[in-house]
């Protein structure tokens, strides 16, 4: 590009995969990642656009706001070192994003390039997980001025490990307070190992202890500390506890065995890694045929686990049409190159057990798509008399995730809303002054990004506020 | 604060063992009812017990523990300074503890250990406390002594007739029934099929039963569904609802089957254990 005349080429550089038929064996990485030489290519074909008035460029879609032209620019002259701090100045976990963030609703739906006819926007995203990948070994922090002010952060979730992160940054002694014993929220328990390998959750956490944040473990807030004595000890606090509540249909049979909510499936097999059983004490059970309802992300992900941990045959029963599903699309492409069934315009109705009270079948309904509703998606109806049965083993429920009612129920004059979200203003700060929240727990169910994106704001917030 | 270290360990009786642990912040707040996740080492299952006494002085809590499977057994090998890995709580919602005037507080196997705090906290709220305790056999009999003293009037069975009453917890509840006596509340905690007869026992006369309900926990927030439990036909996560429910609306075949679940992978587990 440095004459400005090389022709730029229309598709992006295709990011080498594990084969399919090898990788419904395992547990590793799908997507392999860019090496120097293609990620040079990539870079070499970004416009060097400027932010100007009126016109949106692919920072505009970035919730944390990363200046992409520069860290491409870095990339092409290879200062990885470079490149890496301007990422890192906005983005606490980059590694995570890169693998795990809807780009093509973000940072690359606005890029200027991918607009012309045909073209692909630069992939942003393989970028920014290359050169962190790339940089692993070189993570060196300036020791920082510690100011005398305490924050306590709620939850090691994005929300929680950003807004700590960027609070340790600007020198305030900060601690998290984790309920479960490990750190990372969804990340962590939810999120499975061949989408985002364990290891780099764990570098990114220890990028943040290197910050000063303090992270404890095994403490639920509500019950092992009360709210009330954080908000006592503390100069501020944040709360980025997530939407970690399964939901269920509340339909006959739904309780028995063989019967998981996404959450308990993939927590047994990510946090527990039932899928070593017996080497780790935690089991799983999944049989030859496994169904799961839904068509988010967390749908595609227990589905595909569900091969890995030895099922012959994975479904996907969605209510709607694959136009209408919630999960990114390279997902639903990647459960498809694996196998998995999509049964379209189909809802459970009830669930049959045996004798032994194991579930062996799925009694299901044809539907269509009416009118709009609400949220804008065809409403799916029922089409009478079309009930069919469905033979299975095990049923992995994936409609979705409520905020914990924990903190809500245990914090007197807290606002909640008729969700249950806590309810928050436009830089995160709650009815209780000093009580910040942000991700999962304010917006319902939302992305990766969005939560590190809230815990930003109410950093920057938080800092404002204690700095008065 | 990540320290939990075994203060104490005592046999209480073949396969039930009693531990001190240090646990500081869960002490201070521990209520009768309430339960701690425990995971012994980073292979380990998280597994839900009761915590059964705590000191806020030493920073401890008490749990009692049967071995009935590769965790409870692993944890029964630990020693006095061995470490924990992971505890976490106190979990549930406490036990409603209030002067309801007579209280019957019924315990079963491990399980009279486990309603040992409910009977001092009924007695210290002004109840006149019945308490009644069976375990299978004589040298299966466990917190005699403490019971009896926090209790009005107290009874032993056991199901071979080695020890007090021959017969079950629930025949002894039944006669008191039967003898006139009134009863405002009934407790229940031990094998989930004891808390089913005591159930049915108490259902015809219409006395509140409450039973402290033992299903497969996973986190103990809330967050996974695998506890959950089908009261009053509505489906309830023991963790954060209960574990406390009122008797008589509780689904017991369910929560039995729901138990057994993973009873060919337990069985592995078991066997892995064994052989080393
Ligand atoms: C299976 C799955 C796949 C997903 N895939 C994607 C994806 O590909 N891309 C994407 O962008 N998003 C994805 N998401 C959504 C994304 O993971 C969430 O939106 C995001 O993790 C929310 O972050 P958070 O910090 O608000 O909460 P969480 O990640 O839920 O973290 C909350 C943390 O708080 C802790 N906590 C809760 N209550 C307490 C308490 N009382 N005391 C102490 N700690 C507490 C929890 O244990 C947890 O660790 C997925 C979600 C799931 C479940
Ligand atoms: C709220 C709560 C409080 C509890 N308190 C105590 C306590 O104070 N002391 C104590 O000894 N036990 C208690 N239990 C039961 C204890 O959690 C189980 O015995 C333990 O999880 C078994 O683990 P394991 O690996 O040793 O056995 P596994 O091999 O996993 O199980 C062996 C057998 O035990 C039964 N079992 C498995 N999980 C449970 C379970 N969660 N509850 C009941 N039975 C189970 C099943 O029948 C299974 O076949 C409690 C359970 C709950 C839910
Ligand atoms: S954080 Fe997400 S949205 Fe922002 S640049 Fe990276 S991939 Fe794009
Ligand atoms: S909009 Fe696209 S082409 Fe323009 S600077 Fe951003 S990434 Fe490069
Ligand atoms: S143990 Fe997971 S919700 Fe109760």
């Amino acid at each position: 590009m440095a004459d400005g005349k090389k022709k730029i080429p229309k598709l992006s550089y295709p990011m080498p995969q594990q084969d399919p038929k090898e990788r419904i064996k395992n547990f590793d990485e799908v997507a392999l990642g860019y090496d120097m030489e293609v990620a040079i290519k990539e870079a070499e074909r970004c416009l060097q656009c400027k932010r100007e008035e009126g016109k949106e460029i692919c920072i505009d879609g970035c919730p944390v706001e990363i200046d992409i032209p520069a860290f491409i620019k870095c990339i092409r002259e290879e200062r990885m070192e470079d490149a890496l701090n301007i990422i890192r100045e906005k983005n606490n976990l980059p590694a995570i994003c890169g693998r795990v963030c809807p780009q093509e609703q973000q940072c690359q739906k606005y890029c200027r390039l991918g607009k012309g006819k045909g073209r692909d926007p630069v992939s942003i995203g393989r970028l920014e997980r290359f050169v962190v990948d790339y940089s692993v070994k070189k993570q060196s922090v300036d020791p920082l001025k510690k100011k005398d002010k305490k924050v306590a952060i709620i939850g090691s979730g994005p929300a929680g490990l950003t807004a700590a992160g960027d609070l340790a940054k600007l020198g305030y002694n900060v601690t998290i307070f984790e309920a479960l014993h490990d750190t990372g929220g969804v990340l962590r328990y939810g999120i499975p190992e061949f989408r985002l390998p364990k290891s780099i959750v764990d570098r990114e956490v220890e990028y943040i202890k290197k910050l000063g944040v303090n992270i404890e473990t095994n403490v639920v807030v509500g019950k092992t500390i009360g709210m009330d004595e954080l908000i006592d000890e503390y100069d501020a606090v944040f709360v980025g506890s997530g939407a970690g509540s399964p939901m269920f249909m509340n339909i006959p049979g739904e309780n028995l065995n063989g019967i998981y909510s996404a959450n308990e499936f993939l927590t047994r097999i990510n946090l527990m890694k039932a899928y070593k059983f017996p080497e780790y004490d935690t089991p799983i059970k999944v049989g030859k045929v496994t169904a799961v309802i839904g068509g988010g992300n967390v749908a595609m992900d227990a589905s595909r686990c569900a091969l890995r941990a030895g099922a012959e045959r994975s479904m996907i029963i969605y209510r709607r049409t694959e136009e209408e599903m919630p999960a990114r699309k390279e997902e639903v492409e990647h459960a498809k190159e694996e196998g998995v069934e999509f049964h379209i315009l189909t809802n459970p109705v009830r669930y049959i057990g045996d004798e032994k009270g194991n579930v062996k079948q799925i009694e299901c309904i044809k539907m269509e798509l009416g009118e709009p509703d609400e949220s804008g998606r065809r409403r799916p109806v029922p089409i009478k008399g079309s009930e069919f049965l469905m033979d299975v083993d095990t049923v992995v429920v994936a409609i979705g995730n409520t905020p914990n009612p924990l903190i809500p129920d245990n914090t007197k004059g807290l606002k909640i809303s008729k969700k249950g979200t806590i309810v928050v203003d436009d830089n995160g700060k709650t009815s209780i002054d000093k009580v910040y929240a942000g991700g999962d727990i304010t917006t319902g169910a939302a992305t990766v990004i969005s939560a590190m994106g809230a815990g930003k704001k109410a950093a920057r917030a938080i800092d404002k506020f204690l700095s008065s | 604060m990540k320290n939990y270290d075994i203060k104490k360990r005592k046999t209480l009786a073949e396969n039930i063992k009693l531990f001190e642990i240090e646990a500081p912040l869960i002490a201070k707040n521990a209520k009768p009812g309430n339960f701690v996740i425990l995971r012994i080492d980073d292979h380990g299952e998280r597994i839900p017990v009761t915590i059964t006494d705590s000191d806020v002085e030493n920073g401890t809590i008490t749990i009692v523990v049967q071995e009935v499977g590769k965790t409870t057994k692993k944890l029964g090998m630990l020693n006095e300074g061995d470490k924990i890995l992971d505890v976490v709580g106190p979990l549930g919602r406490e036990t409603e503890i209030k002067n309801y005037g007579t209280v019957v507080c019924i315990g079963g196997g491990v399980g009279i250990a486990l309603i040992y705090p409910e009977i001092k906290a009924f007695k210290k709220a002004g109840n006149y406390v019945i308490s009644i305790v069976g375990s299978r056999t004589k040298d299966l009999m466990i917190f005699e002594e403490e019971i009896s003293k926090m209790s009005d009037e107290f009874y032993i069975t056991t199901d071979d007739g080695t020890k007090g009453r021959k017969g079950f917890v629930s025949d002894v509840l039944k006669e008191l029934i039967d003898d006139g006596k009134k009863i405002d509340i009934v407790m229940a905690v031990g094998p989930i099929i004891m808390m089913k007869v005591v159930a049915d026992v108490t259902r015809p006369y219409g006395i509140k039963t409450i039973v402290s309900l033992n299903p497969i926990m996973i986190d103990g927030t809330g967050m996974c569904g695998g506890c959950r439990v089908q009261v009053g036909g509505n489906t309830m996560f023991a963790c954060v609802d209960g574990p406390d429910f009122d008797a008589h609306q509780v689904d017991f075949d369910n929560l039995i089957a729901r138990n057994k679940r993973f009873l060919e992978e337990e069985k592995v587990s078991l066997e892995g254990l064994k052989n080393g």
